[in-house]
Order: C-alpha cells, then structure tokens, then sequence
C-alpha cells in the first residue's frame, strides 16, 4: 500500500527505515520536526537522498563558505554567475561566456568501471548544458591505485574506455587532464570529469519555476531502476568489503541519446521556449522538482504517474530516487508547449508533461491520485543539515615532516644521474600517458588549438577573432598529504603556470575536492587547510572560484586517499594564433629556464621513484613570483619571442627537459649549475623551461627584468640530451622505454576476471 | 566437441541503449510492436564429454568473464 | 560548388566537415537525414561520428534514413560521395562500397595522426594528389577495420580502387592496410581518417587534407568543361 500523506499523519507511530537510508538520528528527528508529522515513505526518500553528504555539502558546507569572500571578479569583469549556480560562468569578451565545471565519479566508477566513468562524463556535460552553454571539450583526471597492481588493470582500462567511449560518442573533443597512480587510490580511483561550455552573454539560463500555471516538463530518457539510492549509499558512504549482493545497481549511460539531448536542448533555448531547465543527476527527480521549486516564487504540483517508466514496477519512491541518466527537467509557459514538442520530435526526444508551478510555497507529489508528497521543498533542498565537524592536526604530521629528504642516497656520478633521470622519467606518474589519451578524440568540432600532452588544453572560441580559452587540472597530493595549505596553493600555482605556459592569461578556477572521510577529525582538518589555502591563493592571483564539487569518503577499508583537492583553471587567449607549444621546435634555439631554483626534494618524483619515500616539507609557493612569471610569459606569446614553453612540476628539469626534447625528436646540449643533481630535480615551483631563437633572447631577457633567467643550453639535431660534464642519453632510446611503461604493466597482465 | 552456449542479457531493470536504438529503427522501417533487448551469445567448444564439471567450469567463465555481473544476466546451456 | 553534409542523429563531425567544404573555397548545404531532398548539391560528404549510437552495426541503422535513398540513387548516377569514417560505414552497409568495418584489432577507440599512402588518383575525392604521395591525415575510431572476402580484395587491388593505404602502423588491423577505397566510377570514395580535421591552420597538425577538396573542385570543373 502506498504511505500517504494522509496515512502519514493517521500512523505516527510506524518505524521507518531512516538508518538504512543513511540518515543520522537527528536528521530523522529534524524532518519529523519540519512537517509536523513523521514523512512518508516517499518524502523519507527524497531527505535522504538530498540530505545524503553528495548533494547535500553537510560537511563541507560552513568550510565552503569561505570562497564567498573571494571577490567575484575576474582579471577579464566581473562574473556572470558563481558558486550556487549549476556552474559558473566567465566573460572572456567580445559578448562571449565560458562555463566550466568539475566533478568527481570515483564511487561509481570503482563498482563499474566503464559505466561510471561514463555516467561521470555524462552528469558533468549536462550541467554544464543547463546553463544554456554549447558543451565543447572535456578532461579528465584520473588517480588510480599503483600501475602494478591487480585490480589496476581492470579499473584503469575500464575507467579509459568509459571516459572515451561516452565522450566520443557526443563529440567532445578530450583536450587533457592528468593520470596519476598512487598507492593511496587503491581500491578507492579518483574520477574527475571536467566540462566546459560556451555561450553569448544574452543566452545564460538559471534553474528555477516561476509563474503559476506553467508546465514541468521531463524530457529525456525515460525512468528505470538505475542507480536507486546511488547518491546517498554509493557516494556517500565508503564502499569496501559488503559484497557484491549490497552492490546497489549502477548507472548505464546512453551517449546517443545524450547527443540528442543536447541538439534538442540547445535548439529550444534558442527558440526561447524554457524558462527554467536543470538536469537530473543524482537524486534525480527528488533533486530536479525541489531545487526547481525553491529556487523559484511559486510552488510545485508534480503527477508521478505521469512520469514515462522503462520499468513498470518501479515504486513511487523509486521514481522518486532514480538516478536514469540523459534526463532534463524544463518549465514552460502553456502557449509555448506546442513548439516545446515540436523541437523535442524533430531530435526524436521523449517530452511528457508531469506537473505544473502552482501558487504558494509547497511541493506536492501525487501518486495514484493521493498525495506521497507535501513539503516546504526549500527544506528539501536547502535546509538540510550542516555540521561542523570536529578538525585535528594529525599526530603523524609531525614525524612526517621531519622525515624530510636529506638523508637519501643521491648519485654520486655521471652514470648513477643519467640511471635516475632515466628511472625518473620512465616512471609510471612521469611516463607516456598516450595510451589512455588517444583513445579520446582530441580533434572532433574543429577548434582543439592544443590538447594533451601540451601544458593545457586550448580551444578557439571565436573563429573570426582567433579568441580562445586555455584549460588546466592539477594537483600534487603528495605535497598536499605533507601540508594540505601548501598543497593546495602548489596545485593552484601549477594550474596557473600551465595555462600562463601557453599564452593564454589564467581567469578563473573550479575545484574537485577529493579527500577521505569527514567524520575523521584528520580529513576535516587537511579539508578545511586545503580551502584556506586555496582562498588565500586565489585571492593573490586574482583568480575566484567559480564553483566546485566535493566528494568525501574516498578510502579502502580505514585507509583515507592522499587529499587531493583538484583546480581546474581556465585561461583566456586573444588569438589562439599566438599559442606556445611544449615542445622544441628548431634545433639551434637557446634553451632558458625563467626562475629560481631552489632545494626542494621533499615529496618529489624523484624521492617517490628512487626510495619510494614521502616525506619532509612541500616547496614554499610564491605567488607573487608565479604572477611575475605569468607576466613574462603572456608577453612574450605576444610578442612571439617563444619557440617552446613547458611548466616544470613533477620530475623537474629533468622531466620537462625530457619531454620537450622526445615530444620533438630533438636533442639538447645543456650546461647545468654545479649541482646538478638538485637542478635536474628539485620541484621549486614558478619555473618554466623555454627555447627561442639566440637572436630574440636579448628581447627576452628585457622583459624579465627581475625574475630570474639563466640560459642552460641550445636545442640540438644529434638525438641526444647532453648534460655536459655528466651522461648523454639517447632520445629515442629514452623515449622508446618512456613510451612502454603503461602498455607494458597492462599487458603482462591478463584482463582480471571482473 | 561438445558445445556449450552462453547467452548474456543486460538486467531487465538496466537500461539497454543498443536495444532501445534498434527497437526505434525497426518501428521507423514499419516493424511495429517490436521491443528489442540486445545481448551477446557465446559459443565454448569444450573437449571430451559436458560433465557437471564442465558445466560448473563454463558458469564460472560466464560470471568471471563473460558476463558483467553488475548490469549483466547470464544462462547456460548445453548446445544440441 | 555546393556540397551537402548530412546530418545524421549522433552525427558528430558534421560540423567540422562543413567548415573544410567553407574553408575550401566551397559552399556548405546542411542536409537533414529525414529529408528525402538533397537540395541539388553538387556533391555529398557523410560525415563522421556515431549515427544513431552505432548501437546495432556502425552504419546500419543511418543507411535506411531517407536521405540515404537520395544518396544512393544519385551515387549510382555519378554524383561525387565523400564517406568519412561513419560515412564510410554507411557507405559500406549500403552496399555503395564493398566490404565492412569491424572492430579495431587493439580493441580500443584510436585517435592519431597517421601516415597514408594515395594509392589511385582516379577519383573525384584523390585526383589533386600525386599517385604514391605521403600524407598524413587524423584518424580517430574504434571500428575502422576495413575486411572484405579474398576475392573482393583482389579485384579491388587489381582494379585501383584501393585509394589509401596505411603507411608505418596499420592503426586497426585493415586487411593490406587499406584505408579508403572507391567504386568503379571513382565518384564514391570512402575512408577512415578524417580529412576535414586536416585543412585550418589554426587547428590542424597539418594541412593534407585540402587536396581531397580541391580534388572535387577539378573533378566538377573537368565534368563542367566535358558538358
């Protein structure tokens, strides 16, 4: 029998399964406290899952708070739209926006690989198409467990595959991102699918239902049994040893019908049609209907029976929770219902009418005739609980710190350097990652100006002008694990100098926070430096935030994930024509390394590869110094002084020095400061290593002015990288075994059972 | 040589996209009243005699391999 | 030169195909695959991307669209017919082009700048290109394995309908490395790697796909002067 509203009130007393829902006791407690009443099965549903860590921030949410003190400015104007909103957007100029976003899948795409990374790409594109934005690109950060290990290699190829198979599929050119492999990611894999979005100024849609007697709209795919408490069970709490008989069903993505989806949806902005849209992800029509409701002035009459089923037993709170993928809510005036469906047939997308904005504030659900649902959906979708969980420094941080780098073996010659670059630079975090990137179309809608390997992906906006967009993901977790304040301005700074590399000038950030659990005093503690840290540094450079995601509970068994919080920057160009490329481009150029090194080997590749240690203290981020840099480096893409630019980050020069020379097939004669090893290696942030023709280094070196610059050496033809005084190595030999170590570690192993 | 099949269905309550695209197509051609479910059949040739071991031993192959168990069903059967 | 560029649903490089035909010196016209009126172009390009999800076969459902019916009864009266990947698939399930395209023998999606050889320049989509001139053009699929019975491939070397070949890695395990092949005329080419990638300076890792462009523009030209 379906649980009324009326039986609700008649059977006070009736047990309801709130625990298993996830809900706390005083959770429970305060929703029987906001309707007076106890909540139907159908209500319990939709606060459990809204009120659920995923979609509620309950965590998070005081800490979050914070960025709103960020100025909402960019070097470019003011923002269109900020955090709150689906995703934010940016002017970049000549009446042209960008909206950009990241999100995490990691839960999902542990259970099914393929399905989640998928269904992650997926969510991300629709909320990026909600706000009336042409989605163009994507990327993806992806941390796995170590390269070696078993399940490696069923997660990594899975993972890949679904990340391609949905984003080709819809014709989105993957233009970066990063692969990473840590221990800590074992059994918990980082998922971060980024989306971006364009759109002319005037075409900016926000969610919300206004005017009374305008229709609910759900078009889409139709409603069946997928991902049915995902949200609150799945993303929320830790998936470890339950088995497979608790596994909750995953979601399965429809690329095509999200391709369909998007034509439909962009052709009915354009013929003004909609009023409000929003998509449906997790929580689905829970989400949808409330977030709709409470961002609007009216309230919300929804008929579940109306809603089309793929499976015809699904219960009302099913339909209620249903995570169905290439879904979209819209609300829509009466007279334009006509055209609405017309649009929606031409691109063979199912519409159905399923409610309407009413008067007054309430959300009413009707199932069967009789109401299931009655609430203030402000208190569903806004109102849920927020709590200030208790923060500590961990005790182990001390003895990690102190454990620092200076009493590793270094080489002590010429042939035990050359045996650490190589080991260095082969090493699976520094390796080749094309086997996971072509197999993403990097090249499909025509305006992909650089994509992976290079510093960040670049599209062109604007074909009349040459404008264009750069974009970034990075995160070191490494220094984040040794300090969560630090790490985070280290993965903010490398965002910023990657974008900066290209020529293009760094505006604003999105954020994919990924730490372990939040009841762990720890994890709120390294949560909340990383946001501070973040806030202080954005605040520097100038860069706000533009929105975010932030997944909890990321660990295997008691083991919490390095914390990992990932920025997303986005760059602006005035003429793509005017992009810098990584890698060398004429043998002859001087080859010039902009800023100052330092002695920073804690937490290095170096350290991690050569002794497999962490430990010690992060570099110190200077800002300022990144700013300077940034400077020198927009300038001279303008002035196109530049044949090559190319961030150093992890693995250092060597890594940078490596890569520019195999990505090219040049060689390079470099003379190294005395200490050469420390100049290989050493990850002082604000460097970027550049070659340009002799002739324009004098030009070069003006625009410096104070930031430091030392020439190292001179791009060569003979196939060698040269470290006078030291070792030689052959290119193609190095780029051979550098270009092995993923298809190698995939292939010695079968395909594991799943 | 004995064989035995294996058939694999997308669960019931997991959306099919293949099928659901091929259902359309076979209505826009003028086949209607036809809802597809699209699955895999695969064919194992197995030496010497199907015993209840072999039996086991293919199940095995089809809840390991063959079959995605979390969105996937799968039958067994002796061909012939 | 008014060239048509279909649109299928899942179509995805439609876009970009339309843009080459424009950057090219040509007209674009956008056909709709419910249409049955191919607008009188001169010539058609199938475009890449996943008609339809690709869901039963590559090509197999887009084949049976309206404006396939057009563009298979024009072909076979001579009108120049440009299948790129997906189109090429199209093509071949329309049974314009012999042959089928299954799956790559690496089993995963590839996208890359490839190396081909022009084997036949006998063709309305090749005739700019010197015979065994090395280019390089994006391909980016994951069924481009092109397979036909021994005796279609013979007759397909032995008639020069082999248009391109595969130099250095074969990408998808295509028998002889073949790329893109033709039909008798020459008028119907199809082939996996993407040349409309490969034509704006801006974007493009290299510029070798404007002679399939300026290959059409002769061919019209030369049929013109020949009327």
């Amino acid at each position: 029998m379906t649980d009324t509203v009326a039986n609700a009130k008649a059977t006070p007393d009736v047990t309801q399964p709130w625990a298993e829902l996830g809900l706390k006791a005083d959770e429970y407690r305060s929703i029987r406290e906001i309707l007076r009443r106890r909540p139907t099965s159908c209500e319990l549903a939709m606060y459990s899952v809204m009120w659920s860590e995923h979609c509620s921030y309950k965590s998070s949410k005081v800490h979050l708070a914070r960025f709103a003190q960020l100025p909402k400015t960019t070097p470019r104007g003011p923002l269109l739209a900020g955090i709150g909103e689906q995703a934010g957007v940016v002017d970049i100029g000549n009446d042209w926006a960008v909206t950009f976003k990241v999100e995490s899948h990691n839960h999902p795409s542990y259970v099914e690989p393929y399905q989640g990374a998928a269904t992650g790409v997926g969510g991300i594109v629709r909320d990026i198409l909600a706000m009336g934005a042409r989605p163009i690109a994507s990327m993806d950060s992806l941390r796995f467990g170590r390269l070696d290990a078993p399940d490696t290699a069923r997660v990594l190829p899975g993972i890949v595959a679904g990340v391609g198979g949905y984003g080709n599929c819809l014709g989105l050119p993957n233009i970066g991102g990063e692969v990473v492999f840590d221990a800590s990611y074992y059994g918990n894999p980082l998922v971060n699918a980024l989306s971006v979005g364009v759109l002319k100024h005037g075409d900016l849609h926000l969610a919300f239902a206004r005017g009374a007697g305008n229709k609910v709209i759900l078009y889409g795919a139709t409603t069946g049994g997928d991902g049915i408490g995902g949200a609150s069970v799945l993303a929320s709490e830790t998936f470890d040893a339950d088995g497979p008989a608790k596994r909750p069903s995953v979601q399965v993505g429809d690329p095509f019908t999200e391709k369909l989806l998007i034509e439909c949806t962009l052709e009915l902005f354009a013929a003004g049609v909609v009023n409000g849209i929003q998509d449906l992800g997790a929580a689905g029509i829970s989400c949808a209907t409330s977030e709709l409701a409470s961002a609007g002035d009216g309230g919300m009459h929804i008929d579940l029976d109306l809603v089309p089923l793929r499976d015809n037993t699904l219960t009302p709170e099913e339909i209620l929770m249903s995570e169905s993928q290439e879904r979209m809510a819209a609300v829509v005036e009466p007279e334009n219902l006509d055209r609405f469906f017309e649009i929606c047939a031409k691109w063979d997308v199912l519409a159905t009418v399923i409610g309407e904005v009413t008067e007054g504030d309430r959300l009413v659900i009707d199932w069967h005739g009789e109401t299931v649902v009655d609430v203030d959906p402000h208190t569903v979708a806004h109102e849920g609980p927020v709590y200030q969980r208790p923060m500590a420094r961990p005790d182990w941080l001390d003895a990690l710190n102190a454990d620092t780098t200076a009493s590793l073996g270094r080489p002590g010659n010429g042939p035990e350097l050359e045996e650490h670059f190589r080991r260095v630079v082969v090493s699976p975090n520094q390796c080749d990652k094309s086997w996971v990137t072509d197999q993403y179309d990097r090249y499909v809608r025509g305006n992909s100006v650089l994509s992976q390997p290079e510093d960040s992906g670049m599209l062109r906006i604007d074909e009349g002008t040459g404008l264009g967009i750069a974009l970034a993901t990075d995160c070191n977790a490494r220094f984040t694990l040794l300090d969560p304040y630090v790490g985070a301005q280290l993965a903010l700074a490398e965002a910023y100098r990657n974008v900066a590399a290209t020529g293009a000038e760094p505006v604003a950030i999105t954020d994919c926070l990924n730490f372990g659990s939040p009841e762990d005093p720890e994890v709120m503690w390294q949560f909340s430096q990383a946001i501070d840290g973040l806030i202080e540094g954005c605040k520097i450079l100038g860069t706000p935030v533009t929105g975010g995601n932030v997944s909890f509970y990321n660990r295997t068994g008691e083991t919490n994930i390095m914390p990992t919080p990932l920025v997303g920057m986005l760059g602006v160009i005035d003429n793509v024509a005017d992009r810098v490329k990584s890698r060398f481009q004429n043998q002859g150029d001087a080859i010039v390394l902009l800023g100052e090194t330092r002695n920073d080997l804690d937490g290095s590749a170096w350290a991690e590869v050569i002794h497999n240690h962490i430990g010690g203290n992060p570099p110190k981020p200077c800002l300022e110094a990144e700013q300077a840099l940034a400077q020198v480096l927009l300038r001279a893409s303008k002035e196109r002084l530049l044949s090559s630019a190319h961030d150093l980050s992890d693995g250092g020069l060597a890594v940078a020095l490596a890569e520019s020379a195999m990505l090219s097939g040049f060689g390079a004669r470099m003379k190294l400061p005395e200490d050469t090893f420390v100049a290989l290696f050493s990850e002082t942030p604000g460097r970027v290593l550049v070659s340009l023709p002799e002739s324009k280094l004098s030009a070069l070196s003006q625009l410096c002015g104070d930031l430091p610059h030392a020439r190292l050496g001179t791009v060569t033809d003979d196939g060698a990288l040269t470290i006078t005084g030291q070792f030689a190595i052959a290119v193609s030999a190095l780029r051979r075994e550098w270009a092995a170590t993923i298809p190698v570690a995939l292939k010695t192993r079968p395909r594991s059972a799943r | 040589m004995a064989r035995v099949v294996v058939e694999v269905m997308p669960k019931p309550e997991i959306l099919d996209p293949q099928g659901k695209a091929v259902t359309g197509a076979l209505k826009r051609l003028g086949f209607s009243g036809l809802s597809v479910r699209q699955g895999k059949r695969f064919e194992i040739e197995i030496e010497g005699e199907i015993t209840p071991e072999r039996i086991e031993q293919a199940t095995k192959a089809a809840d390991s391999l063959l079959a995605n168990t979390t969105i996937e069903n799968y039958v067994v059967r002796v061909d012939g | 030169m008014r060239v048509g560029v279909v649109t299928f649903p899942g179509s995805l490089d439609d876009i970009d195909a339309i843009r080459a035909v424009r950057l090219t010196g040509g007209e674009p016209v956008s056909l709709w695959h419910a249409s049955d009126s191919l607008e009188g172009v001169d010539a058609v390009i199938l475009p890449g991307g996943f008609s339809y999800g690709d869901y039963l076969r590559c090509g197999a459902i887009a084949r049976f669209s309206p404006v396939m019916a057009e563009v298979i009864k024009q072909a076979k009266a001579g009108l120049p017919v440009l299948g790129i990947c997906n189109g090429f698939q199209v093509l071949c399930e329309a049974h314009l082009l012999p042959g089928a395209l299954i799956r790559n023998d690496r089993r995963t999606f590839y996208c890359k700048d490839q190396l081909l050889r022009v084997e036949s320049t006998s063709t309305a989509w090749s005739n700019k290109f010197a015979t065994e001139q090395e280019i390089s053009i994006v391909i980016k699929h994951g069924e481009g394995n092109f397979q036909a019975d021994p005796e279609t491939v013979r007759m397909l070397e032995g008639t020069q309908r082999v248009v391109f070949r595969y130099l250095g890695e074969n990408p998808n395990g295509s028998v002889n490395n073949i790329a893109g092949i033709a039909n008798e005329r020459g008028n119907v080419v199809g082939l996996m790697p993407h040349p409309e990638h490969n034509v704006d300076p801006a974007v493009s890792p290299g510029l070798d796909g404007v002679r399939f462009f300026a290959s059409l523009t002769n061919y019209l030209t030369s049929l013109a002067e020949e009327a």
